[in-house]
């Protein structure tokens, strides 16, 4: 059974009757160039933007459910830690938000902290961290809650090409550990092809193709042909 | 961090040098429209021992200290409420942009004739002093908490009440502690004109008093009071600035 299901969905300006499904645990890429709605496909599945078609989760119908109540990370490209909270309080928000009690949430920020080798940043704040650091601490605020999906709005497009490749790995393993469902989008082919379990190229708002790395590398769409043709595989 | 310039010898070589001129040409100008420093404070003594002082200074604080409670408690409320209601916003924010150019003491006849010379007169010119630069800094300071921040917090499962207290409020206090800051001396230069026009005791009332007497050395005496007061409220609220926000942005100087 599918985690995720998106059956039709349009919104105003960018996507045209997208059909997709995610399976628990899987690693789906959603490979785009600029303004082919790859956020704006997240944005469906949060419920940040108007749309119509349907949204399921577990084949609950999530049409009317609010962002807040979807239970999903997200992750955006320049993460936005909160600047007035130190790592542990960013970390600790949505258990903080959820109502959890004060020695849970300190034994699930502790022990997130850990996974992601962040401890010794507990109290500094966004002001005084690097670039990979937030983007490991923006990473347990959104995994700290266990949710269903985490949502990656090219997270790492911001960092150097060392520090980016090591958070993907990282990412890939906590994909594995964690058996972690993700929908990561890119426009970046290397990033497609390190991380993903499953390809899903979208086009102007279209679903253009769908398949393994290997799939939609050996035998790529018109589109993905043209530019790998023009810009190389990065 | 930005180093913070430190107070330091060099600061109190031209006070040192200042104090010396007044005292040398007062000394020798022999004129009581110009008295030494040292007359100065000796009548700020004389002041402080009758009671005088204490009693005019207390009556202008307590107007200031309600007048300016009031006005930045019910500006932050409605600056809040235009920050995160667009209908408030659109409602209220032609009344306030016809209202708030309007220079604190243009509204003193209109309220002397309205209210009449009572104590309640410098606390409303007080309050209106401060109520518009405050409502207005805490909505610029709202609006300028970016919508991401909103979007991230509410997928992290946040309620608009939750959001508005831990993240909207908080990102937008420095701005709503520039306005605070702002209006705290400036509410003692509106105080002190009020009682200098309308109200009989207080501050202002002093000095007009020593100019209707010649006495230049009390006026000085009030000026001297009234520059402390100000510096000492705008510190404060820097203090409580620095307090609340210092460990996340850079300090204000």
């Amino acid at each position: 059974m599918s985690l995720i299901k998106l059956c039709n969905v349009t919104t105003q300006h960018c996507l045209k009757n997208v059909n997709l499904e995610i399976d628990a645990g899987e690693l789906v890429v959603v490979l785009g160039f600029t303004g082919a709605g790859k956020s704006t496909l997240l944005n469906v599945i949060a419920g940040l933007t108007e749309y119509q078609g349907e949204v399921y989760f577990k084949r609950k119908n999530m049409n009317n459910v609010p962002t807040e109540k979807r239970d999903i990370g997200y992750l955006l490209q320049d993460i936005y830690l909160f600047p007035h909270l130190n790592t542990f309080e960013n970390i600790a928000f949505g258990l903080r938000a959820g109502g959890w009690r004060k020695t849970q949430i300190t034994a699930k920020v502790e022990e997130i902290m850990e996974l992601m080798h962040i401890a010794h940043l507990r109290k500094r704040y966004p002001k005084d961290l690097s670039g990979g650091e937030k983007q490991r601490i923006g990473l347990a605020r959104s995994l700290v809650r266990q949710p269903q999906i985490l949502l990656l709005d090219e997270p790492l497009s911001s960092l150097d090409p060392a520090t980016a490749k090591d958070i993907r790995r990282e990412l890939k393993e906590l994909h594995k550990s964690l058996n972690l469902t993700m929908l990561y989008v890119t426009h970046d082919f290397v990033e497609a092809q390190e991380l993903a379990d499953r390809i899903v190229v979208l086009v102007e708002g279209e679903l253009k193709q769908t398949g393994s790395a290997q799939e939609v590398f050996s035998r790529p769409s018109e589109e993905i042909r043209d530019f790998i043709l023009a810009y190389g595989l990065g | 961090m930005k180093r913070r310039p430190k107070v330091n010898a060099l600061s109190f070589i031209p006070i040192g040098v200042f104090l010396l001129a007044w005292e040398i040409l007062g000394h020798y100008s022999q004129t009581p429209l110009f008295p030494p420093l040292s007359k100065v404070v000796v009548q700020f003594f004389n002041l402080l021992e009758n009671g005088t002082l204490l009693k005019s200074l207390g009556a202008s604080f307590t107007r200031v200290f309600i007048g300016y409670t009031l006005g930045c408690l019910a500006g932050i409320f409605i600056g809040a409420l235009m920050g995160v209601s667009r209908a408030v916003e659109y409602s209220l924010r032609p009344l306030i942009s016809i209202l708030f150019p309007i220079p604190t003491l243009g509204w003193l006849p209109l309220l002397m004739l309205w209210i009449g010379i009572n104590e309640a007169l410098p606390v409303v010119l007080i309050f209106i002093c401060a109520f518009f630069p405050v409502a207005y800094n805490t909505l610029t300071g709202i609006k300028e908490v970016k919508k991401e921040y909103i979007k991230t917090a509410r997928t992290l499962g946040a309620s608009s009440w939750y959001i508005f207290w831990h993240v909207i409020l908080p990102m937008a206090s420095p701005n709503i502690f520039t306005g605070l800051r702002l209006e705290a001396g400036m509410v003692w230069r509106t105080v002190i004109a009020a009682e200098m026009f309308a109200i009989p005791t207080g501050i202002g009332a002093l000095l007009i008093n020593g100019e209707t007497l010649i006495r230049v050395d009390i006026i000085m005496v009030c000026l001297v009071v009234l520059s402390l007061m100000c510096f000492f409220f705008e510190q404060v609220f820097l203090w409580l600035e620095n307090k609340a926000t210092g460990s996340w942005r850079e300090r204000c100087l």
